[in-house]
This record gives C-alpha cells, structure tokens and sequence, in this order.
C-alpha cells in the first residue's frame, strides 16, 4: 500500500461532486492500492523525453471562416431540464 | 444468424428481403433479450421502416450501400438523433440527442438497419458492463459471466447472433476485451481513423469507435464504412479509406509476426491460458508467418499510465455534466454550485466518481508535472516501443485477455478490473491499429487473438487474422447458451 497524498474533500469540490462519506472513505482504500502502481512511473528517467498529448500528426486543423448551417434554438433547448423564452434558466448565480 | 456480408448477399439474390431479415432478428434479440440484457433501448419500429425502404429502394433497382439490409446494434455512447442516448448513465437517462455521430449516419447510408442501442459500463468506463448505471448485461456463453466492457452489450448481442454487426468504442480495450469474451472479432482502429463526432467522449486522445462482429469479413466491410475524414472531428486523418476487403488474405507467406517477450512472460503463470496462444502461434506458423521476437519494455507502465491521462481527460471532459443544459438536473431550492453538485452526486456512479476525483487530482496545480505531463512522456516512450517492435514484424500477435471471461461480481476491487486491460492498453496509448478475433477455448469459455498493427495498417491485420480465422474456425466450432453458432 502507498500513502494516498490525496485530499479528497478538496479534490470533490474542485470536481463539484457531492460525496458522501462512505464514498470518500472507499476511494482513499482505493487509490491507496492504485498509487502503489502509478508511483512506478517515478522510477523512470523522462528528463530528456518529449510528452505525448496525442498520437497522430496532425496539428492546426482549419476551416474557411464561412456560416455554416447549426442546431436551431427550439432543438438546442429541447434537453435542458429548465428554460426560460429563448434560455437555459439555472438557479441564481449572483446575489 | 447469418454474417453481415451473408445477409447482403443473400438480399442482393433476392433469397430473402431486408424486411424479412429485420423481423428475424428483433425476435432472435426478443428471444434471448430477458436473459443477456444487452440493450438500453430497443428501436423495433423504426427498424422495420429502414428495413421496407430499403427493399422498396432495391425493387427500383437502387444501390443501398454494402451493407444494405442488415440489422445492426450500436453502443449507447453514439448519438442517435430522436433515439434516447444515455452512455449508460443516469445522468444522460432522459437525453434525446438533436444530431447523429458520424459513425451512425455513415452506418445508415451504407443500408444498415438499426435494431437498438446497447448496454455499456458508464461513459466507457469498465471492463464488464457491471457499471452500467441500469443493469448489468450477461455473456451469451454462461450468464454467470459478465460479456466483458465497455462495450458488453454490443459483444453480447453479437455472440449471440441477434445481430451480425454492431458497433462499440475503445479507450483502452472496450472492443477487444468484450469480443474476446463473447467469441467474436472486435477491431480498435488507428487513432483517427475513425470519427468522434457525436459519440460521448471519456478520454479524448484514446477514444475509437470500431466495429464488432461475427467475422472478419464483416469487420472489414464495417470498418470501410465508418472510416475516413470528416470535417467535424479535427482530429479524424486525411488517409485515404482503403477497400478492406481485398486486403483479406487466406495464407500467411512473407508475413513476419511478432511475439512479445514480455506478454508471454506475464501469460506463462497460466498454462491454460498459455497454452492456449501458444497454438495461435503454431497455427499462423501453419499458415506460412515467420514468427520473430519482439520487446515492449515500456508495456509494464501501461497501465500507470493509462489510469493517469484517461482520468485526466475525463474529469475535463465530463464536467460538461452540470444540470444546466441537457442531462438530469438536482437542484432541490440551492444555489448554482448546490445543483452542480448534488446533480453529478445523483447522475454518476462510483467508477465515474473513482476516476473524476483521480483526475482532478493529476491535474491539479502542483502535481500536473508529477503525474500527469511524466505519463505523457512515457506514453512517447511505449509509442517508440511498438515502432521499433515493427522495424522487425510485419504485426504482433498476443493475447487480448489473461483470463476468459469471469463471473459477475468477481471484480469487485477497482484496480483488479483494470488489470482486465493489461494487454490492451499500450496498443490505445501509441495510438495504432489492434483487434481480437476468436481463438479458442479455456473450460468451454472464448478466449481472444490480439493481432496488432501500425497506425493505418488495418488492411494488413484483418488480413492476418482472415487466414487466422478461416484456418481455424473457432467461432463456429460451439454454439453459445443463449443465441446460436
């Protein structure tokens, strides 16, 4: 087992995930045993390794700056649990 | 059930109709459905009207595409416009998407009839469909057994041959591992060979929509299909699409196959298992493959560094899950941020949580460079492991699974369900071209051939595991339990 350096309150609240206790408690058991694999990756000297984001070369994809055709409003709305005219209505944001 | 390109065929003869072909297979799915559990949504109706325009498009003498006809499954991670689309989770239990992927819409234009979508490990994130947020789906060849994940449903319902075709997803073994626990071909396409647009993303830089089916003739045909650029993902590539088929050989003459040390190192504990891929190897040596050793010194780290960048990815790309404009929404009379955070408390299971907090913490200021650039770096190193493998082989053949498919509830600890993608994972990581394709059995139970190739090179590996499969027919040697051979 390693050492978890995991705040896991923290961490749920930069995800916005309420959690509950038990389910914090099971996650620090369950890194726990996880850590003890990711940490292998420290034993490897990278210093002189460039990163790999993705795969394939291809970079700085464009298109011609023109309007194409998009989703109409109604169907745009049409999942939102909560609207209001042409807009998506949440609880308040600001006081 | 017939195979995909038995049932173009045989409409093409005029021997039996799409509509005909549809009905057969809503009830062979119907039949077996209580038990296997393999869909999320079934879609009968709209089946059955595909089905009759395409038959009346064929009376006028109409070309309907290569696949015209035939029913097909597709995982619930593709949006279906009008049809629920859930990526089995709660979360997205009421979504209507308003557009289809492009993997659908190529899928309908080349004659495709969809019968349903399929049950999967939410958002992707599984190796056993037993975390999907409605129900766990069963292995066709004993329903103690999970049918493999992510994409469980879609190789559950092929085993069975309710479906010739379907289609799943792979992040780091989602298609490989199911169909190699379901006995059927399972192909993980070069990155970028296929596009993304309107599928669910997880992990953006390993996810590949592939095709899943009853034999590599049809994977080709499907993989044809699906494959190309397309000017909504900017990710897919600008190679042309080859005719896979053609590429489809019956002998193995001048085909240089490597074998990895350290795979067979970490196989040979199991003699079942073992000797198992010991006979795959001597069969493609019957075929006339050379085989040579080759090294993935790196492959041990897989999977350190596959739980590090998926996760990252993921806790981006699902924080788009708020309640705000699609999905469910818990709000109970809080604030913005109570609702942000009571709605993804509600709508994601455990897994889904497990792997949001583990990303959020890679990227977290203060250990970004530790964890998740330092995984970066030596996905760089794995993805020099397979080109220097492949300056010696023309493919690389090793297992796709340590073990055939196991009983429900048998994973319960987390990090022994990752260790299901062990064999899989350096393959997503560098990116390239790998597939499962039937090679036997362990206790009665399907075991998998990965064959693995370079980026773009799937017209080299379906022809490798062509001659493989035809030479030994393990797929049709046994019926399943539920379904038929």
């Amino acid at each position: 087992m390693t050492d978890v350096p995991i705040d896991i309150a923290h961490v749920a609240k930069l995800a916005r995930i309420a959690l509950t206790h038990d389910e914090s408690a099971a996650f620090t058991a369950q890194f726990a045993k996880l850590f003890g694999y990711i940490e292998e990756l420290q034993a490897l000297d990278v210093t002189h390794v460039s990163a790999t984001a993705q795969v394939i070369p291809i970079m700085n994809v464009m298109r011609d700056d023109i309007i194409r055709d998009c989703l109409d409003r109604a169907a745009a709305l049409a999942n939102a649990p909560d609207t209001s005219g042409p807009y998506f209505k949440v609880p308040r944001i600001l006081e | 059930m017939l195979t995909g390109h038995e049932i173009r065929d045989r409409i093409a003869r005029r021997e039996t109709s799409a509509l005909e072909i549809t009905k057969r297979s809503i009830d062979a799915v119907a039949a077996s459905e209580p038990e296997l559990r393999a869909y999320l949504t079934l879609t009968p109706e709209y089946a059955l009207a595909r089905a009759a325009e395409i038959d009346a498009r064929l009376a006028r003498g109409e070309d309907c595409g290569p696949l015209a006809g035939v029913p097909v499954a597709i995982k619930d991670l593709f949006c279906t416009q009008g049809v629920r689309t859930t990526s089995g989770s709660k979360i997205l239990a009421n979504f209507v998407p308003p557009y289809s992927a492009t993997v659908v819409a190529k899928l309908e234009s080349a004659g495709a009839v969809m019968i349903g979508k399929t049950n999967m490990d939410e958002f992707a994130m599984g190796s056993s469909c037993e975390n999907s947020g409605f129900h766990p789906t069963r292995n066709p060849w004993d329903l103690s057994r999970v049918p493999g994940g992510s994409s469980g449903g879609s190789a559950s319902t092929v085993g069975a041959r309710g479906v010739p075709i379907a289609v799943g997803t792979d992040t780091g073994g989602s298609i490989r591992e199911p169909a190699s626990f379901c006995n059927i071909v399972g192909v993980k396409p070069t990155y970028g060979r296929v596009s993304r647009y309107g599928m669910i993303a997880f992990a953006s830089s390993l996810d590949q929509a592939g095709p899943m089916t009853a034999d590599v003739r049809d994977a080709a045909i499907v993989l044809e299909a699906i494959a190309g650029l397309d000017p909504m993902d900017s990710t897919s590539a600008d190679v042309p699409v080859p005719h896979y088929e053609d590429a489809l050989r019956d002998d193995l003459r001048g085909v240089k196959v490597g074998i990895v040390r350290e795979f067979e190192s970490s196989i040979s504990g199991d003699a079942a298992m073992s000797s198992l891929y010991k006979e795959a190897y001597a069969a493609l040596v019957r075929l006339g493959a050379e085989l040579v050793e080759v090294s993935l010194p790196h492959a041990k780290y897989g999977l350190a560094t596959y739980y590090l960048i998926a996760p990252a990815e993921c806790s981006s790309n699902l924080a788009r899950y708020d309640g705000a404009r699609y999905g469910v929404r818990v709000s109970d009379g809080g604030d913005v941020y109570q609702m942000f955070e009571r709605t993804r408390a509600a709508g994601f299971g455990p897994e889904v949580k497990r792997r949001i907090i583990l990303g959020t913490y890679a990227l977290c200021s203060g250990y970004y460079d530790a964890y998740y650039v330092r995984a970066q770096k030596v996905r760089t190193l794995m993805k020099q492991d397979f080109d220097t493998a492949f300056s010696a082989c023309d493919v690389i053949a090793c297992p796709a699974v340590s073990c055939p498919p196991f009983e429900l509830g048998a994973k319960s600890d987390p990090v022994a369900m990752y260790l299901m993608d062990y064999f899989t994972i350096p393959m997503s990581l560098a990116g390239i071209a790998a597939m499962s394709v039937p090679a036997g059995y362990v206790d009665g139970l399907p075991v998998g051939l990965q064959i693995a190739a370079p980026a773009f090179e799937e017209g080299r590996m379906l022809g490798v595991a062509h001659a493989y499969e035809q030479s030994t027919r393990f797929a049709w040697a046994r019926a399943p339990k539920v379904g038929a051979a």
